[in-house]
């Protein structure tokens, strides 16, 4: 409780009405830290909580299940161009028919790369391997027993180039991602007896997939910091639109094509040493959820609010 | 519940590694005098920018110069001693034109951001 407190008051501190700091910058463009895909850059930041809930659909004899998950993420840069994340999720199902369950998700990793900073062209390249580590979760609401690697290709770009004649577009800016998810086992098998008395072998194939998505990003601070002062003031002026795009598709052992994907429009709103940003997760097929779903995230600047300490690499000094 | 007490105990002590050090961090560009991507009537005498954060003036940095590229600022950057946020730089007589104002800002921490933006003065 104590805890909460402290990170309570640290965000209330922190929320002076004054532009995004700290966190991704590729020459005058800074990238918010995005709530729905993991972005390019490595840094040392807490997403902490990230709250989200969305409606599963029925699947095969499991009823459609409302999943509410509150996670977090920390990650620490141990040189300037590589860093480390850790984070997990508690999770609680509560599906149509039947008990709900509680419990943690698995443990997460993800040293992270970043290959290269284009400053003029606001570009950024990174490379990652995620980590899933089977087994760490509770069964209870369906943590894999197995073991995910996922090597990832990070990239952002911001369109600060664009010429005179269409000057109001250059606050515009992409991220994206792709990776490839390699459990550790092919299949799980379970053993029930049903209700005649019989052992039953039931297999579930856990297939390689295809991880994708983007952000679509336009930043107010950009617009009135180095293309034009339209005079919008707090809380606007450190407000980023975006639209985030998260797709899976699975490629072989019997799932292949079927792909699940959400649009997640929201806003992004960076000051101080902390940022806020809620978005609508909206499915794009019946496959890939039912109804509408929120996501939600508190987001520290580790380097801005511990600049000495914790806040900078462990080597290679730099800020 | 034992696994959420590790993960408050941890984040408690990863907070209370080093002290929390109020409102110092990367200084973002609030406004200008003249303001970004604005036309004025009259040539100014001076550009003026307010910073989000307080400046350390040996590491910033402001310069103007016309559409040839040549610099148009006496060179006499100045930060404010009322206000350690804002910093200006006069300017030599300039005719009608477009002007661009290249800036670099450190923080009194260190954290260093730069930018730049445009300026019309009318004919």
């Amino acid at each position: 409780m104590r805890f909460l407190l402290f990170a309570v008051a640290i965000a209330a501190a922190s929320t002076a009405p004054v532009h995004a700091l700290a966190h991704g910058f590729a020459g005058k463009r800074f990238f918010p830290a995005t709530i729905s895909i993991d972005d390019p850059f490595v840094a040392d930041e807490l997403s902490l909580p990230t709250v989200s809930t969305v409606k599963e659909p029925a699947s095969g004899d499991s009823p459609a299940t409302r999943e509410i998950e509150a996670s977090g993420e920390f990650s620490k840069r141990i040189t300037p161009e590589f860093g480390i994340s850790i984070g997990s999720e508690f999770r609680r199902r509560i599906p149509d028919e039947g008990r709900a369950e509680s419990g943690f998700g698995n443990v997460e990793l993800m040293p992270k790369y970043r290959i290269l900073v284009d400053e003029a062209g606001e570009g950024v390249l990174s490379a990652g391997l995620g980590i899933e580590l089977g087994g760490t979760g509770s069964a209870r609401v369906e943590a894999d027993p197995f073991t995910t690697f996922e090597p990832t290709l990070f990239g952002g770009k911001g369109f600060g180039n664009l010429p005179d004649s269409v000057a109001l577009l250059r606050p515009f800016a992409v991220t994206g991602f792709v990776g490839l998810a390699i459990p550790n086992r092919a299949a799980t098998s379970t053993t029930h007896v049903n209700e005649d008395g019989d052992a039953v072998i039931e297999s579930e194939r856990h297939p390689h997939v295809l991880r994708y998505g983007m952000t679509l990003q336009y930043s107010i601070p950009y617009l009135q910091s180095f293309v034009r002062d339209v005079g919008l003031g707090a809380p606007f002026n450190c407000m980023i639109p975006i639209v985030e795009a998260v797709l899976e598709t699975p490629l072989d052992r019997g799932a292949a094509g079927r792909t699940t994907a959400t649009i997640n429009p929201g806003v992004i709103w960076s000051g101080g040493s902390v940022q806020v940003g809620v978005e609508a997760i909206v499915p794009v097929n019946d496959r890939s959820g039912v109804g509408v779903g929120v996501i939600g995230q508190l987001h520290f600047y580790l380097d801005d609010i511990f600049p000495d300490t914790l806040g900078r690499p462990i080597f290679g000094g730099g800020q | 519940m034992k696994r959420a007490r590790c993960l408050l105990f941890g984040l408690a002590a990863m907070l209370a590694w080093g002290p929390v050090r109020p409102a110092s961090a990367h200084a973002f560009l609030d406004r200008a005098e003249p303001a970004v991507g604005s036309t004025v009537a009259a040539a100014p005498k001076s550009v003026r920018l307010w910073f989000s954060e307080r400046l350390e003036p040996a590491f910033s940095s402001v310069h103007v110069e016309n559409a040839a590229g040549e610099d148009v600022d006496r060179g006499d950057l100045a930060v404010d001693p009322h206000d350690r946020t804002v910093i200006g730089v006069s300017l030599k007589p300039i005719p009608p034109g477009t002007y661009k104002v290249r800036w670099r800002a450190v923080s009194v921490d260190g954290h260093a951001t730069e930018g730049d933006f445009v300026f019309t003065v009318g004919r």
